[in-house]
């Protein structure tokens, strides 16, 4: 569906902001006592190995630091495409994110195994930069052959209540994506969740960004001090499954640091089935940014294969 | 797919074969027998005694005679000890008591566990510390204990209702005479034997199970001063002719049939999960429980769109399973008399929308049910029905949702749903009701009083004003 449908009249700040602040306001208490609540689930034996295995193949294997180098993120290529040397049956993560000039190194590091690399752009992780920077970043790890974008929005332009400019800003980097030749990236659109701080511009961003043409939307960067919740993801869920429910376009939620614990990526689990439905468990509808969630799934996946508890030692280091 | 594999809780509760009653300090010789059951397999957990109305007697005088020799005589302070020491063996039996309760009343063991028996401990923590404290609640100086007490509990939260009618009692000084209900009683033996660890004096607390004529003869016997009763309007009705031209004074909590309001500018998915709250918690075997969901026209079919998917990811079952939302109803006969009153419902017109689910073979079980289209005069919207069944009426302006809200014999409790302050105010104001929640549903604590209007009841239990059921002004 077109925005403009959508939205019921053209588009200009005045109607996307009416528009947003139509949306039925979010409880927090209520909101945050759902996801306790779900959080009490009880995951056990077959449910377990199903969700651990899902868990792995929802992963983006994260690396985004400066101190980034070829060789670090070529070894952490190898870790993805054999995460338990001594299982070959190991499911391998969906994808490995990285910085866009890291993009060539990973890609030659994966070779032909179906692991995608992610790239963030828009001058991530604080999106302060101007526009032709931004469209240049997102344009030269789409050249390096990115799979997917990781963008950020224009927080600064969503707090002032310029709405229409974050609208726009994620509707030319998607534009960007596209290649000549071959499928566009697939385009992720971060909403830094941490510093919209309130549950209500979270629904809102959530739905600016569907709108504008996400096919993703992502909470955080992982760069600020709070990120991924459990009552964030619940949020943005439901606006996924009411986004569905009105367009017929299935958009997916990635939520993204702080998710350290096989136990942590069960209860998200959780909350996907049972608030925007059984559709919504693939990679191609949620992942998990995470850079250190792997080890732990991977020896809680050996615990229940094995019985026996090995220990970090048994796992690699990436 | 992501099906949850059975994930039950250890059976950590056992229970003696048979039970006697609790009546000065030990277990009388379990006697006149009859089989208590899990309503979730109909499997007999225990044979107890059917109380008569010399056991009464009995554990009235025993009462009595403690009362006047021991527990009067003890400071505030003393007294207080106790209340703690109960209150910590229950935290320590926490699992226990979890496990019995949901084996012997069927509700899932999520909510006795985090539930059911927290609660029932912070009751005796809250009347704890007012032990020592009574000159400040509200009689002046040096309030006096009633006497001896005599306690009728419901069986859709029976440790939880003893708590709430035992703590403030021993608080004030009184000492107790208690019937549980004849389904559930096996939480309130665990009580006895807590109370006998707690080295509490032998008497303070007596526990006589059985029928309703055992809680008739604990009613009517002449040396009682006090009556406290939570069940249905039905039997508090004979328990107030009963009583009437004593000096006993009298505590009634009865049913409801609340409303709970949805507005148009609600936080549509948390007002879903208060609905789905207010009325499946517990099956719906709850006197406060959202039975009538009053939705503004305006929003009705997109709600109850969201509210039937939201009903379909309940998960009915194995009460024991740590994933069950909706265990099993407590009897036959309750569950025949929400299936009457749901068919009178549907022939006058209402619409009847269950998920689908598995039902288990064996025990008592009812799918969480909505009847949609349901006129003010239907019997589904006057009738309490203590299942899991909500009534949807529709309402066009603020002013006849209150109407139609307080169009009740009950005044137990009501929900606004709303994110506009001023709206939730004005309504809160003029909804009979005794207890009104706003964007939330089914929340207690002990230091709030909770209590009726009109056929729902009187007097108030939690809080300061819960003390008072129990305290006379000091000379």
């Amino acid at each position: 569906m077109q925005a403009e449908e959508i939205v019921g009249s053209r588009l200009t700040n005045q109607s996307l902001s009416r528009w947003l602040h139509s949306l039925p306001g979010v409880d927090k208490v209520g909101l945050e006592a759902r996801a306790a609540s779900l959080a009490t689930r009880s995951i056990k034996t077959t449910s377990k190995v199903w969700g651990l295995d899902m868990a792995i193949k929802m992963m983006d294997l994260t690396t985004l630091e400066g101190m980034d180098t070829p060789q670090r993120v070529r070894s952490l290529c190898q870790k993805a495409m054999t995460p338990d040397m001594d299982d070959p049956e190991c499911p391998t993560p969906a994808a490995i994110c990285v910085y866009g000039d890291m993009v060539p190194h990973a890609k030659a590091a994966l070779g032909k195994s179906k692991i995608y690399v992610a790239a963030v752009a828009t001058a991530f992780p604080s999106g302060r930069a101007s526009m032709k920077v931004k469209l240049q970043d997102t344009k030269d790890a789409v050249a390096f052959g990115a799979d997917e974008i990781d963008m950020v929005i224009d927080r600064g332009a969503f707090l002032s209540g310029n709405y229409l400019e974050v609208f726009k800003q994620i509707q030319a980097v998607k534009q960007a994506c596209q290649r000549p030749k071959g499928k566009p990236a697939h385009l992720k659109v971060i909403l830094e969740t941490g510093e919209l701080q309130t549950y209500d511009n979270i629904r809102r961003a959530s739905y600016l960004a569907m709108l504008a043409g996400a096919d993703f939307i992502k909470t955080s960067t992982g760069k600020v001090t709070v990120n991924a919740t459990l009552p964030i993801t619940l949020l943005m869920l439901e606006a996924v499954r009411d986004w569905f429910d009105q367009t017929g376009e299935l958009i997916g939620v990635k939520p993204a640091g702080g998710i350290r614990t096989a136990k942590d990526a069960l209860k998200y689990l959780v909350v996907v089935k049972e608030t925007a439905g059984e559709r919504w468990l693939t990679p191609e509808l949620f992942r998990f940014g995470a850079s250190s969630l792997l080890n732990d799934v991977l020896m809680q996946r050996k615990k229940l294969l094995t019985k026996t508890y090995l220990g970090p030692d048994y796992v690699s280091v990436d | 797919m992501f099906d949850y594999a059975p994930a039950p809780e250890a059976k950590l509760a056992s229970f003696q074969k048979s039970y006697g009653h609790f009546i000065g300090g030990k277990f009388t010789k379990a006697a006149n027998l009859y089989p208590t059951i899990n309503p979730a397999s109909e499997e007999v957990l225990a044979q107890i005694s059917h109380g008569t109305a010399k056991d009464v007697d009995l554990a009235v005088k025993a009462a009595r005679s403690s009362y006047e020799k021991v527990w009067s005589k003890l400071s505030g302070a003393e007294r207080g000890k106790y209340l703690y020491r109960i209150a910590r063996i229950m935290q320590e039996r926490a699992r226990e008591l979890a496990v019995a309760e949901t084996l012997n009343n069927g509700k899932p063991i999520k909510e006795t566990r985090d539930f059911d028996v927290p609660t029932a401990v912070s009751w005796f923590f809250y009347y704890a510390g007012w032990a020592d404290k009574l000159d400040h609640a509200g009689l002046g100086h040096n309030p006096q204990a009633l006497g001896v007490a005599a306690q009728v509990v419901p069986w859709n939260f029976p440790l939880m209702m003893l708590a709430w009618k035992i703590a403030p009692a021993l608080a004030a000084g009184n000492t107790i005479v208690l019937k549980p209900s004849e389904t559930t009683p096996l939480s309130a033996l665990l009580f006895a034997e807590i109370c006998q660890q707690a080295e509490l004096p032998e008497g303070v607390v007596n526990i006589v199970t059985g029928f309703g004529d055992t809680g008739a003869a604990l009613v009517g016997h002449k040396d009682v001063n006090k009556v406290a009763f939570t069940g249905s309007t039905e039997v508090g009705k004979i328990i107030a002719k009963q009583v009437a031209g004593s000096n006993k004074k009298v505590t009634l909590e009865l049913g409801g049939k609340a409303a709970n309001i949805v507005f148009d500018d609600a936080p549509i998915d948390q007002a879903i999960e208060g609905v789905i709250n207010g009325i499946f918690f517990n099956q719906g075997h709850v006197c406060c429980a959202g039975s009538r969901l009053l939705i503004q026209e305006s929003i009705h079919d997109e709600f109850i769109k969201k509210l039937k998917r939201r009903m379909n990811t309940l998960r009915l079952g194995d009460p024991m399973d740590k994933n069950t939302d909706v265990g099993a109803i407590n009897s036959a006969d309750q569950l025949a008399k929400i299936k009457k009153l749901v068919k009178k419902g549907v022939s006058e017109g209402g619409e009847l929308w269950q998920p689908e689910c598995k039902i288990p073979r064996n025990g008592f079980w009812f799918a969480p049910a909505i009847v949609d289209n349901v006129s003010p005069a239907n019997t589904v919207a006057r009738e309490e029905i203590f299942g899991p069944v909500l009534s949807v009426i529709t309402f066009r302006t603020p002013a006849e949702a209150v109407t139609k809200a307080n169009n009740t014999e009950y005044g137990l409790s009501a929900g606004i749903w709303t994110e506009k302050g001023s709206k939730m105010l004005k309504l809160a104001d003029q909804l009979n009701a005794g207890v009104i929640w706003s964007n939330t549903f089914n929340q207690f604590d002990p230091t709030s009083p909770f209590g009726g209007f009109k056929e729902s009841g009187y007097g108030r239990e939690g809080g300061r004003q819960g003390l008072l059921s129990y305290l006379k002004a000091g000379k």
